[in-house]
């Protein structure tokens, strides 16, 4: 039972920190910049699944959360629906598509797949901003009415917050969970050898197709949150490749395949980029000193911070995962 | 009539030389399995060297080439050691990540030094009339010049001792070392070589569109679409497929609006890799008897 | 500003600081920088960031808070329709970039062939879209209509296009590389277009590396260092182009003014309000019908559109060769003009 391991607690433990942290004393400067961590979070765990894993290489995981992003923005703002609604319908939208794209691109494998994922992502992006249903590439703009059934602009910001929160929650809750089952063994089988794997029984093809789909699903709803709360959508910012890689960076940055790592990695990432933003000094600066950082680990430390943590401590894995 | 015929011309001459750039990517990755993704900084290197070559030296825009492309090799050649030697042989994602955070280094560099003003090398040759379309002499000149690299590079793994060793290190790098061919130092030359290519052909489009520190992304996407249609690992299949894309964009344009030739380039990214991931080229091989 | 003791408010001076911070244009990035602006560093006003997609999106932040934001980048219109209250467009909206071009164009040559080729982004969109109004009702022809990806780096296909379509007249454009590009592919493919105008791109001094290229393209601006106007409070346009010149050792260009015009009402707006109450500033700038070096400013104030820009023009400006040089002259409205109009394009 999930519940009886000591590492669910942790991930209660950091939910419960991300919730309460901002709370008290209403420090709203505190909750925007855990906002962005918690999106970090989630896009992360969620990628490294597919990544850590079962090894595939996805530069183009950004695309389930954009695309969720504009079927709940859509949905809110042209038909009315509530938030909830919206959110759930994007998030189910977005990985039955996933599925279908799984299902022709997951044949490839290596750098053949990781390049057409990045494809999949252009190519979906050229078309949104020609479809006029969805504003074309000027987007959509939401009125700030719509934040009055949350209780005007204020609350609203906290709700989406706290939603958010739960989506980063349930994120390393699945992570976790898929790791623990025979079907998360099969894709680190996968990962490590997958002719292999397939001679062993696992069912290849079948587990990469629900892992993708399973990966697009939480990332979806996030996408609906965030821009949600941007009150804006538009193609480049919903299919930002750079954020895209972004992901990839901060999973590896933690350590890529454990649970925990993707989560650490995004936190500390998000809150480097902020400080280096608002610094003086390295505002100009920051690309280089984030290209460095991941140099230094791809080539040092290939394992992340997890593995220079259980290298440190190796009882750590008793209860890390 | 003409007008679909100067369309397709164009697209030609264009085509060639983002087959030149496609050319750098896929030589490293068929001798090393690396995606090379400081590719599209490169290109903006070569951009900017002619521009400072040009503005600040003195340089005729033409006689930047040779200088490009030795600087190119250098550099690429540096780059080897510092960011690719390490991560030779490991699983893709690890190069992949070594070659982007180089890229974004770069970036980030270029950034600093240029902001995102906009360049432009004054190049002007005299151009060739087809009725009221004209055909600038920086696009012919481009274009030729794309042929002869492309011929001397031909020339160089086919007909001399160190390009056979770098064909040899490409077909089975361990049976190249068997023999006793220094791997490690033929792997570097061809990251040398995806390099130049990738510059010159940088310099090159700087001849004819003005550019940003930020250009680099969208032909670094345009040289992934044409060295997936040409086939990984085949500099002249990537030249074929350059020539191609730009025909296709040619005929295209004059009947379909520009704002969906992405969607239509993208769709044929993804479909080729997924019928056939050993590039367009394949389809013709396939069709002679086994 | 502070050498003089600040902003003086009643019998109390305020001193103004600055905080700013790189949104690197991304959204979520905006609102993060925005709170921060706000709830951290204690900002009583906010300008915007540039772009009308970051605007709305920092909107959110600054309605919510009840502060108010001046605008001096962001010209598309949709963000006043949303019923934001302390939102105030200090530069001439996107539906009239063109107006001016238009009207110039019409005295030289009354039946036009126009081909609208501009980038797939809100801003150029909702310019062109204007424009090709405007165009109609002067009794232009609209022979092509093109849209291009924003990261366009090559035109060949587009201007054979051009050329096919037998236009004579050239509008649009978008951003900084790309306008550039068109301007230059134009002249290397000899396209014979009798006359441009480029958004954006050929207002930056930069334009004039392109040399030849360059020659004769009109640009709409917002601003430019030899308007005319005569302002009822702030600088003169000579003391705020010198001031900026020997600053920055380089000419101001619209953005920069815009730039300081934002200051410039601001304050205005407090010493009229004689407090620094967000209310009773946005009382105040709602009321405000007045003309600074940047030319006349008024908000609109019915609900459907408040705080759109109503009352300030642009101008039109051309860069055009004097004795071998590349210079940029005024030549629409009248009341701005520097130097005629140069038709056909040479």
């Amino acid at each position: 039972m999930i519940l009886r391991r000591p590492f669910f607690w942790i991930i209660a433990a950091i939910v419960a920190a991300f919730a309460i942290a901002p709370a008290i004393g209403d420090n709203i400067e505190l909750r925007e910049s855990l906002v962005l961590a918690a999106v970090y979070i989630t896009l992360a765990s969620n990628i490294n699944m597919i990544l850590g894993y079962a090894g595939y290489v996805n530069f183009g995981s950004i695309v389930f959360f954009g695309l969720g992003g504009y079927f709940s923005v859509w949905l809110m703002s042209a038909h009315a629906w509530p938030l909830a609604a919206a959110l759930v319908a994007g998030g189910v939208a977005v990985s039955a598509l996933a599925l279908v794209f799984g299902l022709g691109i997951l044949r490839l494998r290596g750098v053949y797949f990781a390049l057409s994922t990045i494809g999949v992502n252009e190519g979906v992006m050229a078309f949104v901003a020609n479809f006029g249903p969805w504003g074309g590439s000027t987007g959509i703009y939401l009125s700030p009415a719509l934040f009055q059934p949350l209780g005007g602009p204020a609350k609203a910001l906290w709700v989406i917050y706290y939603l958010l929160v739960g989506i980063m929650g349930l994120s390393l809750v699945l992570s976790y969970a898929v790791k623990r089952s025979k079907f998360g063994l099969g894709l680190l089988a996968i990962g490590q050898n997958e002719d292999a794997a397939a001679l062993l029984g696992v069912p290849t093809p079948r587990y990469k197709a629900i892992v993708y789909s399973l990966s697009a699903f939480l990332p979806a709803i996030a996408g609906g949150l965030y821009f949600f709360k941007s009150a804006y959508i538009q193609p480049p910012d919903a299919f930002d490749l750079q954020l895209s890689t972004e992901t990839i960076v901060v999973a590896m940055l933690g350590g890529q395949g454990t649970v925990a790592g993707p989560a650490l990695g995004a936190f500390l990432y998000e809150e480097l980029r902020g400080w280096l933003l608002t610094s003086p000094t390295f505002s100009h600066f920051q690309l280089v000193v984030a290209g460095v950082l991941l140099l230094a680990i791809v080539l040092f430390a290939p394992g992340g911070l997890m593995g220079l943590l259980y290298r440190l401590w190796p009882r750590l894995r008793s209860f890390l995962e | 009539m003409l007008g679909l015929l100067a369309s397709i011309l164009d697209g030609v001459l264009i085509g060639a030389v983002y087959g030149l750039a496609a050319m750098g990517i896929t030589l490293i990755w068929g001798v090393m399995d690396v995606v090379n993704l400081t590719h599209g900084a490169m290109i903006v290197a070569g951009m900017f060297a002619a521009y400072v070559l040009v503005g600040a030296a003195g340089v005729p825009v033409y006689a930047t080439l040779p200088i490009v492309l030795a600087g190119g090799f250098l550099v690429g050649v540096g780059l080897y050691w510092l960011s690719v030697h390490r991560v030779i042989g490991q699983p893709p994602l690890m190069s992949l990540l070594s070659t982007f955070a180089v890229n974004l280094v770069l970036v980030g560099l270029g950034t600093a030094v240029w902001g995102t003003d906009l360049f432009n090398v004054p190049a002007s040759l005299p151009g060739f009339s087809l009725g009221r379309y004209t055909f600038p002499g920086t696009h012919l000149m481009a274009a030729l010049l794309t042929g002869v690299i492309a011929l001397a590079l031909y020339f160089f793994l086919y007909r001399t001792r160190l390009g056979k060793a770098v064909r040899a290190v490409s077909n089975n790098r361990e049976a190249a070392e068997l023999v006793g061919i220094p791997t490690a130092r033929v792997l570097a030359l061809a990251f040398g070589l995806g390099v130049a290519l990738a510059s010159v052909a940088g310099m090159l489009i700087a001849t004819m569109f003005p550019f940003t520190v930020l250009s680099g992304d969208a032909y670094q996407l345009k040289s992934f679409v044409v060295t997936v249609l040409g086939g990984l690992g085949n500099p002249t299949g990537a030249l074929v497929a350059g020539i191609a894309l730009g025909l296709v964009e040619g005929l295209t344009t004059p009947f379909v609006p520009v704002s969906w030739t992405l969607v239509i380039e993208f769709i044929l990214f993804v479909v080729v890799l997924i019928t056939v991931p050993g590039g367009l080229l394949t389809l013709f091989r396939r069709r002679r008897p086994a | 500003m502070n050498a003089k003791g600040g902003i003086k408010v009643g019998n109390k001076h305020y001193k103004v600081r600055f905080v700013e911070y790189d949104d690197q244009s991304q959204g979520g990035r905006v609102q993060q920088l925005y709170t921060r602006l706000i709830l951290q560093d204690k900002s009583q006003f906010l300008f915007s960031p540039y772009s009308s997609g970051l605007v709305a999106t920092a909107a959110v932040i600054s309605e919510q808070y009840g502060k108010i934001m001046l605008i001096g980048g962001g010209a598309e219109g949709k963000t006043y329709e949303l019923g934001n209250k302390y939102l105030f467009q200090c530069i001439t909206p996107a539906d009239q970039y063109l107006s001016g071009a238009i009207a110039e164009l019409k005295e030289h040559n009354p039946h036009a062939k126009v081909a609208f080729v501009y980038s797939d982004d809100p801003f150029s969109k909702a310019v062109v879209a204007a424009a090709r109004e405007q165009a109609k009702q002067a009794g232009f022809t609209e022979v092509l209509d093109e849209s291009y990806p924003p990261s366009t780096t090559d035109f060949t296909a587009i201007i054979n296009k051009i050329i096919s379509s037998g236009a004579d007249t050239f509008l649009g454009g978008g951003h900084y590389s790309d306008g550039a590009t068109l301007a230059r592919q134009l002249h290397d493919q000899k396209a014979g277009m009798k006359w441009v105008s480029i958004l954006v791109a050929p207002d930056s001094e930069k334009f004039k590396t392109l040399g030849a290229a360059a020659n004769g393209i009109t640009v709409p601006s917002q601003w430019e260092p030899q308007v005319k106007y005569k302002p009822q409070f702030g600088p003169s346009i000579a003391e705020f182009t010198s001031e900026y010149t020997l600053k920055y050792k380089d000419l101001p260009d619209y953005h920069a003014a815009s730039g300081y015009q934002v200051g410039l009402l601001l304050q205005h707006a407090i010493e009229q309000a004689r407090s620094i109450e967000p209310d009773k500033v946005a009382a105040a700038l709602n009321k405000i019908d007045a003309t600074t070096f940047f030319g006349r400013t008024k908000f609109a104030t019915d609900p459907g559109h408040h705080g759109l820009q109503i009352a300030h023009q642009m101008v039109l400006a051309q860069w055009q060769m004097k004795g071998g040089k590349l210079v940029k002259e005024m030549v629409w409205p009248d009341a701005a003009r520097t130097a005629s109009v140069v038709y056909p394009l040479p």
